[in-house]
């Protein structure tokens, strides 16, 4: 076949014939492949109204996310790829001898190598009245529409099927606010994956959640309901009322097509292929849940998309080879965790099985050990998960098992034996969503990747699940390791601490400045990532004026002149303006500043007014205006709290349950000032309805009927987190304290400039972890962070109140120390009535060290062409 | 090279920021950062940042890497050597510097 590719002369025509999960990763596969586009001409034929999604989260559709939340991909994209796409082009026919394929709508596509991705469909059981109305299936986002609206119109609904897929299913119709029942055919839930005890607890922990279940019940008949719309009638004599049902008892491969043009297909289903991936026919591949390998339909994604590589290699001339795929799962179902691993059900003769059982906190785990309890074969896990990794480690590949296996899954009685990873062989899968192994990633060390970003982006690894982050960290570190290359978690050359261990030398010895610092613990004379990380955290602990000379060496540029520069050197000012609330005197004031001082004004993310275009020379003139009309300093330019957003509350909506304005300025009063690794924001909302949209913040604050919901560690911006709620139903005095402790910790023991999303996603105990210190007092530590928040707050002062009342800080603010000119180069041009900075052909004004060529008006005209072509 | 009528007075020792830059205007138009480092030692190089394309250098922090003292620039972070006016993070690129001196609480700046 390669010998083919490199005598074609033009490019072979590739026909995708679906675009779910496991035909988007076949295109995304051979694209990477090929990334000039010049071999291969790809055509993706989509029976679905839309491209390709993400069917594992699919129950998050009812969870707030969006179709848009759950693509894989955008037209835009495969555009870009130069990738042709048809939606709702369904094929019905393929003919072989001239390689081409039609769908319904009569267009016919030509291919040199035709692939089937046509996937599955849920497989409803024979019931008399199956076809009745609100009997659906949960497979794709229009079935999930359908789901909601028979919702909208129902109180009860049953899943058939309480297998992986049902449950899920279930999951959906509880989010959805329907009272939930699972009827399954078998004695206990997940059987595949699960035995006999595990699905026991597994049923106690989902009944616990609200959901009813049934087992060992088999429908006999459906039909009119006299209080719901259904009566499910069972084989036993018993019956159950509800409004709507979901089939969700199986799948079945889409292989119509192959069955009605002649490629082999499975007595029970499934278009055969060999290791290649390749049907009957050489040219005609068949991959993910439509494939039947070695007389086996593997439903799960890792496996399709190990198949769409095996296919997208076989076609460019390579030689993968699919030779099965592990079912190993880890998932989490309503938040019960559960992982299932090979020989769960204990079929290997001689097998001997290790159990702990916890009936107190609910978990259930067993290890499945070969008769000279060597290696791993199988194990069960219901409750917790935490040792799943390592488990299917030692499973994966033959590890030697150490002398007592059961200390792998007892809770830490003393040292839990870890599986270095060391131990593990090249071939060790990492990341199974993706396929990524050990060898993959000492590769992309060898070829120069250096930390744990370049390897996620030369090897793709975590980009599927990111269950694997954690094993790619320790493998890349200690690969890295070996290599000599030192893992440092020295903040730079100059201190040989992390920003913690800063954090308590200068908190331990008392120390006031960087000078001190730098004498008794680091060397040269600073750079500009050690000296903010200690400005920083020489503010959080002692609160100076950060612009007193010792200090003011060490600050950002934003901090130097307490505002955020701008791109062209000037500033932007931001008043504070706690809660989002003003006066109209204020913002007649704040006006007045702006027309005088021609400043570009908007409002921001934050809820607050931003004035742009200041030049240095203005700040202290602005600022004076501004606190004689009685304003303060923002802290926009800072690490440190910016803006406590919110509502209007309780005071004037509707729906509000407690005064979201008021607690939204106390707190951003009692925080403001704070200086931190990073910026945190906060939000409150007065009702669940979330205005403020809470869980997006570091700190997310919503009411409910009887006081707080506390959600901690939500980000927005580039890698936006959902907030993990910490507590409920606080009373005020509890909340802050709570936030007290949370922040100061995080102040103590966050990273420079990390967030509190990756901070959290670090702490090593995460969320749990996180509660225990800061409810329980796990470590005695809380006295003193609410001490240490309390000489923060107390020592608060406006830093712009205090500049302006010292003339030798107002020395700085000057363009030149020698003159009264302005910076040339700054210009501003006007459009949509206000100033922004002139662009480059737009300037008037040519420096001497401005090296660019003149720019003629001519070249301006090409210019502007050239921009509008392009636009 | 340099001879005594190149050194151009430009401000009074106290103008300038301890561990920091202030920035200064030359007869010819150009724009200099200055930055002190002690009681008689500054540096100074062109106000002008070439990657940003800004003249904001005077208000960088200042430190040193292996030895090598420079200015990190206020808007992307490149570092520029206070004593060459070359980038350390993008070797094609090279500011101009000057010679600063001290002299009975004047600061000079010495035109090549």
């Amino acid at each position: 076949m390669s010998a083919q590719k490199s005598t074609l002369s033009r490019k072979q025509r590739i026909v995708v014939v679906g675009n779910g999960m496991v035909g988007h990763h076949f295109v995304e596969q051979l694209v990477q492949e090929d990334p000039n586009r010049d071999q291969y001409d790809i055509t993706v034929l989509s029976a679905e109204s839309r491209l390709a999604y993400d069917r594992v989260h699919l129950s998050e559709y009812f969870s707030g996310k969006t179709a848009d939340d759950l693509a894989l991909t955008t037209p835009q994209t495969y555009l870009d790829w130069q990738v042709k796409f048809h939606l709702d082009a369904k094929v019905t026919l393929i003919d072989k001898l001239k390689k081409s394929v039609r769908t319904l709508s009569g267009e016919v596509f030509e291919y040199d190598k035709l692939v089937l991705a046509t996937g599955s469909f849920p497989f409803v059981p024979p019931i008399p009245g199956k076809e009745r109305e609100h009997c659906l299936v949960y497979r794709t986002i229009d079935d999930l529409d359908a789901i909601q609206t028979s919702a909208n119109n129902g109180k009860v609904g049953v899943v058939v099927g309480g297998g992986l897929l049902g449950l899920e299913a279930a999951n959906a119709l509880k989010e959805l606010g329907l009272k939930t029942h699972v009827v399954e055919f078998a004695p206990q839930l997940m059987g595949v994956q699960l035995d006999q005890s595990g699905g026991q607890l597994l049923r106690k922990k989902i009944e616990d959640l609200g959901v009813t279940v049934h087992t060992e019940k088999a429908t006999k008949v459906i039909v009119d309901g006299e209080d719901c719309v259904h009566r499910m009638e069972f084989a036993d004599g018993t019956h159950l009322e509800t409004d709507l049902i979901l089939f969700s008892a199986g799948i079945r491969p889409y292989d119509n097509l192959a069955r009605d043009f002649e490629l082999t297909v499975g007595e029970r289903g499934g278009i055969v292929v060999n290791n290649e991936c390749q049907t009957s026919d050489e040219n005609i591949y068949a991959i993910g849940e439509c494939a039947l390998w070695n007389n086996f339909i593997y439903g799960l994604v890792a496996p399709g998309y190990a198949m769409a590589k095996v296919a997208a290699s076989d076609i460019i001339g390579g030689d993968k080879k699919f030779t099965g795929a592990d079912m190993s799962t880890k998932l989490k179902l309503m938040g019960v965790e559960v992982g299932s691993i090979g020989d769960a059900h204990v079929k290997t003769p001689g097998a001997q099985c290790f159990t702990y059982q916890n009936g107190r906190d609910d978990i259930y785990k067993k290890i499945v050990v070969s008769q000279d309890g060597k290696t791993l074969l199988g194990a069960v896990l219901v409750g917790d998960t935490s040792e799943y990794d390592s488990l299917l480690q030692y499973a994966l590949n033959g590890i030697e098992l150490p002398e007592n296996p059961d200390g792998l899954i007892l809770p830490s009685s003393g040292e839990k034996p870890t599986l270095g990873v060391d131990a593990l062989p090249d071939t060790a899968t990492i990341c199974s969503c993706l396929n990524v192994t050990k060898g993959d990633i000492v590769t992309a060390i060898d070829a120069g990747a250096t930390d744990v970003g370049a390897v996620k982006s030369c090897t793709k690894a975590t980009s599927g699940c990111g269950g694997c982050a954690a094993l790619v960290k320790t493998v890349t570190d200690a690969e890295l390791e070996k290599r000599g290359v030192e893992v440092s978690t020295d903040i730079c050359e100059h201190f040989a601490y992390s920003r913690t261990e800063l954090f308590h030398i200068i908190k331990a010895e008392s120390i006031r400045n960087f000078e001190t610092l730098l004498e008794k613990h680091g060397s040269g004379l600073g750079c500009e990532i050690c000296k903010p990380a200690a400005g920083s955290i020489l503010a959080s602990v002692w609160n100076d004026y950060i612009l007193q000379a010792d200090h003011l060496p060490l600050q950002d540029t934003n901090d130097t002149y307490l505002g955020n520069m701008q791109k062209d050197g000037t500033y932007s000012i931001v008043p504070r303006m706690p809660g989002g609330e003003v006066t109209p005197d204020k913002l007649i004031v704040i006006g007045e500043v702006a027309k005088e001082y021609n400043l570009y004004t908007k409002v921001t993310g934050g809820q607050r007014i931003d004035l742009f275009g200041a030049r240095i020379d203005q700040l202290p003139d602005i600022w004076e205006k501004l606190i004689a009309a009685g304003m303060e300093t923002g802290h926009a330019y800072g690490k440190s709290l910016r803006t406590v957003k919110s509502c209007v509350g309780s005071t004037w909506c509707r729906y509000g349950v407690q005064d979201s304005m008021t607690m939204a300025i106390f707190l951003e009063n009692r925080y403001k000032g704070l200086r931190s690794p990073h910026k945190i924001k906060f939000a409150v909302s007065g009702c669940t309805r979330e205005c403020a949209e809470a869980q997006s913040k570091d700190i997310g604050v919503i009411a409910t009927e009887n006081g707080w919901n506390l959600y901690v560690s939500g980000n927005g911006g580039m890698k936006p987190r959902h907030g993990d709620l910490f507590a409920t139903d606080l009373d005020d005095e509890t909340l802050v304290k709570y936030i007290d402790r949370y922040l100061m910790f995080y102040v103590r023991t966050g990273d420079r400039l990390q967030r509190t999303s990756v901070w959290l996603e670090s702490l090593e105990g995460g969320l749990k972890y996180l509660q225990k210190v800061v409810i329980d007092d796990h470590l005695g530590v809380n006295a003193e962070l609410e001490a240490s928040m309390q000489a923060v707050i107390d020592t608060y002062q406006c830093e712009w109140k205090t500049t302006i009342e010292d003339p030798a800080q107002l020395k700085r603010f000057r363009q030149f120390v020698n003159s009264q000119e302005i910076d040339k180069n700054i210009e501003f041009v006007t459009e949509r009535a206000q100033i922004r900075p002139a662009r480059g052909i737009e300037k008037k004004y040519k420096g001497i060290q401005i090296q660019t060529v003149d720019v003629t008006e001519h070249q301006t005209e090409q210019q502007n062409e050239r921009e509008t072509e392009t636009a | 090279m340099t001879t005594e009528q190149n050194w151009q007075t430009i401000c009074h020792k106290n103008d300038l920021v301890k561990h920091s830059g202030i920035c200064a205007l030359l007869e010819n138009e150009e724009q200099i950062a200055i930055f002190q480092l002690n009681e008689t030692t500054a540096y100074s190089v062109s106000n002008w940042d070439p990657i940003g394309q800004a003249n904001v250098l005077s208000r960088g922090i200042i430190g040193d890497s292996q030895g090598e003292l420079f200015v990190a620039s206020p808007l992307y972070k490149q570092r520029f050597s206070l004593n060459t006016g070359r980038c350390l993070d993008d070797e094609s690129i090279t500011i101009k510097s000057y010679q600063v001196r001290i002299v009975e609480d004047k600061v000079q700046v010495s035109l090549i």
